[in-house]
């Protein structure tokens, strides 16, 4: 692909500016969220000889390597006034003694690392990131188990607290290692991360793991013990055999976590051809000005492939054929990928267009990037008569079926059934980022509006009376900034709809490093569902 | 035709063996390579990789790694060289090289011995008897006592007469063995006693002479040569003053400051020594000169010495060559007039030792040997290559540098520049010793004395100074370099080659990734924080500083460079990354930054020393002073180790009660073994 764009002309300069400030502000977001709970959490924590969260996965990852950190915005600004930076838990994948590790680590600076109904949803996300993509995971905790206020939040359901040792026990019978490291509490159900291990490591005189804490030991029946006596490393190394592995400070217990992942014998067996990467031809920067933060202009988006992909190649697949859907192959970092972008609305060819090369990759076992910036299928009354539903059901089956690796980014608009057809949060891709301009609900704020406001004229119309222009824009404003307030990708990252938010210029690496790990797991061969003719 | 009608006349040598190790092998087994001469080496099991094992065209495995059982064993020599058709045995130096019984063998056995005939060997050997022969001669000699009167009263009473300070000499020592000083009256029998036990271990003889002490003397000797057809030359002095434990590191020739008047006179008494026995080969005749240029005789040693490199270079010869074909009969192969004295030359010896632990000598693996490139004014006598192990049992010496120029300004500096090359990591060495040793400026000025080290003590051991920042950067940044290296290996080996999880970027998600280090400068924990930015460099954080990092390490040979830019100041050194800490050899001197042994593994080495007595260096237990239930205060003595063939005297680092013994006389520790256990006396009365 040969392009440039007009870098000299107002809207690229516009549009760069206005997608810089974005990541400026992700940035200096995102550096706060680093810092965790609050600097007299911080040195408390220290001050008891503890690392924090981050440093102990720098220092249990390989030197050097990157972590891919998920959902950073987990619960922000979701509790009002009580802050949750990260939502309370760590999560992300490194390499541990060069196997690609799932790490989880409780922020124990932030509310003592209790379990807030977004950090359980974190928790069982990294989990299932885990599961999907066979990667060994490592838990590294200090929690004060279960937020007990909010109890009926994280604790009954199916996807509450006690899916996290499901997995665990499921995990291990798929063959999934999962290495506990005990470096602070371990209290009521937080026991059972240790326990449900294959091996556990806990750091003396400062990790603790009992069913009952001794406050709830003295109510219950009256004894008094001491944290220590009661669960302690001394006793669940030498008596109890919670745990393994004893380790006289943290760095220790990374240190032993680093060996544990040596013995584990785990061997990546990629199943792909892998040429050697190469850098795209154009700068990634070029990004912000291609596509800047107004998601009503047009932007092509082969011009985002060419910001991507080695050496900025694209064997572009039906180009000439329902041409509002790009399809082709290309690679990054030497991994094989198929990739499907909008440009535009999408019709019944182009549909059929992209179930057909879903069939191609999964056929020929290469993974899917889809780049999203849809607002959905073609309406009205041709379109519909042309069975736009069907061909679109076509698409839907084809993406939910797909068993190889599937990364999404949403890179602009994510509206109402193209979602789906674009492999949305609920198709369960492997990994799935926003980018820090894109919007994401059922449709567009404004046609949302219209569409409200056309109702209620009809029913005024219906009594006999008339909407003035004043009381349909009372109407509809409130629902146009409600859609963009729910459809910003810190208010979907806050929910955890997406893996996270990420930096344009991020998105090769991102999506280097999410095939990495996704070749982890063995293949499996696709089988389709009915497609509707 | 006169040289070739000697050459019929004597003996050819076809074959030479050489019984010695180490360099002093590899140097004959050089020339006789030059010569045509097959050589045949000897060694003992603890040599059986060593470098002259290789070179030679024959070896012989001659027994354990003790040299008494091996290069000391005459016996097995010579039936190597029997069995090998040897003509001749080269001696080297030590070992058997001035031993009487050894060359007489050698002629009973018709194999030429190199080097002087016994009778020489014996009357140069015995010093009494050598300073007499030397006074008859006309040679300035020391006054002294070399009565066969050997009882304490006696020598004390001499001593006395001479008057303090005195030295004490092994009659039949040599090289600082058995050789002690008694300042006053009040020390003299303590060191009399240590010098008697340490000769009669190296010599099995513990006669001593007297000798009044020189203050500051000037340690000048004269390269003679002789030949079986009476002549005898001179090649001009060497200065071997600069000594520690009376033993030479760094010597050159012509000797500083000596005049053209002086260097002949000494020539000639020199000469006159060497005529005075007969001497045929390699000698050298030791002088002791006062600051007015008057030198008396000391001793002379029947051998080749270490430092005859700087003689070869500032007068154009090969002198093994010259011994072996004077030992082949031949006549010297120039006249005095003949030999001419060029340029300057400078020898500095290579120790494995520990300077600022008084030269304790030491052993080890060289774990990364590299040397300046030689040349033809350049020369690197060793006897070792990378990998290979400085043994205990034998001389710690790792290589002689000699280095040549037109002058001694000019040596010296070639000196330096080469010392900067010669880089050695695995065991503590002297190299950094001996470039502020041929940095100071009283030696560049060529005041220098047997008592220079001490004298300059403060200079030449300066208090360790806090390592610069950019020094300190350049070491954190080969090793975040040394670990990329690592998983880029481990990234190739594995068949997903360009996964970005291998990529070393640190990189993190919307946040930068600040890694804090700490390494160990001497004593002192460092925290560097270091920045990964996304162009590859790295933003360095030191106290309140910060530097702009970048660089990357490429290989030549079997060497590591780092090059580094540091705050836009490039920089190119070599990079060794041993067990804890990081070697950096950089143009203005080495640094060694050591990174903190994490608590985890250092736990139960750290409370190890304070419990006892430790060995600083393998060796064996030679007495015990003390036994179980002893009360010993801080500094008594203990035991005494002989390790390094120097005696070691280990004291009780605490007072305390002596707990355990954990090793006999006679029998051997390992370096840092728990030789005596101590506890506390209120630990006892508990």
């Amino acid at each position: 692909m040969k392009n440039q764009p007009d870098a000299g002309s107002s809207r690229y300069q516009e549009n760069y500016e206005r997608m810089k400030a974005l990541v400026t502000e992700l940035q200096e977001q995102a550096e706060k969220i680093r810092l965790g709970g609050g600097e007299k959490a911080r040195k408390l924590h220290t001050s008891r000889g503890k690392l924090l969260p981050r440093e102990r996965i720098d220092r249990l990852i390989d030197p050097g390597s990157p972590f891919l950190e998920f959902s950073q915005f987990a619960g922000y600004q979701l509790y009002g006034n009580e802050e949750v930076p990260a939502g309370g838990i760590i999560t992300g994948i490194g390499r541990v003694s060069g196997v690609e590790c799932l790490v989880v680590a409780n922020d124990a600076t932030v509310k003592g690392g209790t379990y807030y109904p977004i950090t359980v949803k974190k928790h069982l996300r990294a989990q299932e990131i885990a599961m999907q993509n066979h990667l060994p995971c490592l838990y590294l905790v200090d929690s004060g188990g279960a937020n007990l206020p909010r109890q009926a939040e994280v604790f009954p359901d199916r996807d509450h607290f006690g899916r996290i040792f499901y997995n665990q026990a499921v995990m291990s019978s798929q063959g999934i290692p999962q290495i506990a490291v005990v470096m602070g509490s371990c209290t009521a159900g937080g026991a059972y991360v240790p326990a449900m291990a294959d091996e556990s490591i806990i750091v003396g005189k400062q990790g603790t793991i009992f069913l009952g804490g001794p406050p709830l030991v003295k109510a219950a029946t009256g004894e008094e013990v001491s944290a220590e006596d009661l669960g302690g490393a001394d006793l669940h190394c030498r008596k109890s055999g919670v745990t393994d592995h004893y380790a006289l400070d943290d760095s220790h217990a990374l240190h032993l976590a680093r060996r544990a992942v040596r013995n584990l014998n785990y061997q990546k067996k990629v199943d792909v051809n892998i040429e050697p990467s190469e850098e795209p031809l154009f700068p990634a920067d070029e990004l912000y000005g291609i596509v800047g933060d107004q998601l009503k202009r047009n932007f092509d988006v082969k011009e985002v492939i060419a910001r991507i992909v080695d050496g900025s190649k694209f064997d572009e697949f039906k180009a000439l054929y329902g041409d509002t859907l790009i399809t082709g192959f290309a690679r990054v970092f030497g991994y094989p990928v198929g990739i499907i972008g909008n440009n535009g609305v999408l019709f019944s060819e182009s549909a059929k267009k992209g179930t057909h090369f879903i069939q191609l990759c999964c056929q020929r076992n290469i993974p899917i990037v889809f780049l999203q910036n849809i607002t959905g299928f073609m309406v009205g009354r041709d379109y519909e008569a042309g069975g736009i539903a069907k061909d679109g059901a076509k698409m839907v089956t084809a993406v939910a079926c797909a068993s190889v690796p599937k990364i999404t980014v949403i890179i602009g608009g994510s509206y109402g059934a193209g979602n789906y057809g674009m492999c949305g949060r609920a198709y369960s891709p492997r990994f799935l980022y926003m980018w820090p301009n894109a919007r994401i609900s059922v449709m567009g704020g404004e046609q949302a509006a219209t569409v409200l406001a056309t109702i209620a004229k009809d029913q005024k119309a219906r009594e006999g009376k008339q909407l003035s222009e004043a009381d349909e824009a009372a109407l509809k404003e409130p629902i146009i900034s409600r859609f963009e307030a729910e459809g910003n990708p810190y208010y979907s990252s806050a929910r955890l709809w997406d893996d996270g938010i990420i930096d344009p210029v991020d998105t090769r690496l991102v999506l280097g490093l999410s095939l990495s790990a996704a070749l982890n797991a063995p293949t499996r061969k696709t089988e389709f569902g009915v497609f509707r003719m | 035709i006169v040289r070739y009608a000697s050459t019929t006349a004597g003996h050819s040598i076809e074959k030479v063996l050489i019984a010695n190790r180490g360099e002093i092998a590899c140097r004959v087994i050089r020339t006789a390579r030059k010569m045509g001469v097959k050589s045949i080496a000897v060694y003992s099991d603890a040599d059986k990789n060593s470098m002259h094992v290789a070179m030679a065209d024959e070896a012989y495995l001659i027994g354990p790694a003790a040299s008494q059982q091996s290069y000391l064993s005459m016996e097995k020599i010579m039936q190597v060289a029997k069995k090998s058709a040897a003509q001749a045995i080269h001696p080297g130096y030590g070992f058997l090289s001035e031993n009487t019984e050894f060359a007489e063998l050698c002629k009973q056995e018709g194999i030429i011995f190199i080097g002087p005939p016994s009778s020489a060997i014996r009357d140069m050997g015995i010093k009494s008897t050598s300073k007499a022969i030397m006074s008859a001669a006309g040679v300035p000699v020391v006054e002294g006592y070399h009565g066969d009167n050997q009882s304490d009263e006696c020598l004390k009473e001499h001593a006395k007469k001479i008057g303090y300070p005195v030295m004490i000499k092994a009659v039949r020592g040599g090289g600082g063995k058995g050789m002690r000083i008694a300042h006053s009256e009040k020390e003299f029998l303590d060191q009399l006693e240590s010098a008697r036990r340490e000769a009669k271990k190296s010599f099995n003889d513990d006669a001593m002479l007297i000798e009044k002490f020189v203050d500051n003397p000037r340690h000048v000797e004269v390269q003679v040569f002789g030949d079986q057809h009476g002549n005898a030359v001179y090649l001009f002095e060497r200065d071997c003053s600069v000594q520690r434990r009376h033993q030479k590191i760094i010597e050159e020739a012509p000797g500083p400051g000596i005049g053209p008047e002086v260097r002949k006179k000494l020539g000639e008494a020199a000469v006159r020594a060497a005529k005075a026995v007969n001497y045929v080969g390699a000698g050298t005749v030791e002088f002791i000169m006062d600051s007015q240029h008057n030198f008396y005789f000391m001793e002379m040693n029947t051998r080749l010495q270490v430092e005859h490199p700087v003689t070869e270079m500032i007068t154009g010869t090969d002198l093994v060559e010259w011994q072996l074909r004077v030992a082949a009969g031949e006549k010297i192969p120039l006249a005095q007039e003949e030999i001419s004295l060029r340029g300057h030359a400078f020898e500095a010896r290579i120790y494995a030792e520990d300077p600022t632990n008084n030269f304790m000598p030491g052993a080890g693996p060289l774990l990364h040997l590299s040397t300046p490139p030689p040349d033809s004014f350049t020369r690197i006598e060793t006897g070792v290559r990378q990998g290979d192990e400085v043994s205990v049992h034998y001389d710690p010496m790792i290589a002689k540098l000699v280095v040549w120029a037109e002058d001694r300004q000019a040596a010296l500096r070639k000196l330096r520049y080469s010392l900067h090359q010669y880089n050695i990591v695995g065991l503590s060495t002297n190299i950094d010793f001996l470039l502020s040793l041929s940095g100071h400026s009283q030696f560049e000025a060529g005041n220098v004395h047997t008592n220079f080290i001490p004298q300059h003590h403060e200079e030449l051991f300066p208090s360790r100074k806090a390592t610069h920042n950019e020094v300190l950067c350049q070491a954190a940044l080969g090793l975040i370099l040394k670990e990329k290296m690592m998983t880029d290996v481990f990234r190739d080996q594995s068949n997903d080659k360009f996964s970005p999880f291998a990529s070393s970027s640190g990189r993190r998600l919307n946040v930068s990734f600040t890694r804090n280090m700490t390494l160990l400068d001497g004593e002192n924990n460092v925290d560097i924080t270091v920045n990964y930015n996304h162009d590859g460099s790295y933003n360095m954080q030191i106290g309140e500083k910060t530097f702009l990092v970048s660089g990357d390490i490429s290989h030549k040979g079997d060497s590591t460079y780092l090059r580094s830019s540091v705050n836009g100041i490039v920089c190119k050194s070599k990079l060794v990354i041993l067990d804890n800490t990081i070697h950096l050899f950089l143009p203005g001197g080495s640094a060694q930054i050591g990174l903190p042994v994490p608590k985890y593994l250092s736990g139960v080495s750290a409370t190890g020393p304070q419990g006892g007595a430790i060995a600083p260096m393998t060796g064996t237990v030679e007495k015990v002073f003390v036994k179980v239930g002893d009360k010993v205060e801080a500094g008594d003595p203990l035991m005494v180790m002989i390790a390094m063939k120097m005696e070691h005297i280990i004291r009780a680092p605490k007072a305390g009660i002596i707990k355990k013994v954990n090793y006999q006389e006679g029998s051997q520790a390992n370096r840092h073994a728990a030789l005596v256990e101590l506890m506390d006396e209120e630990t006892e009365s508990k």
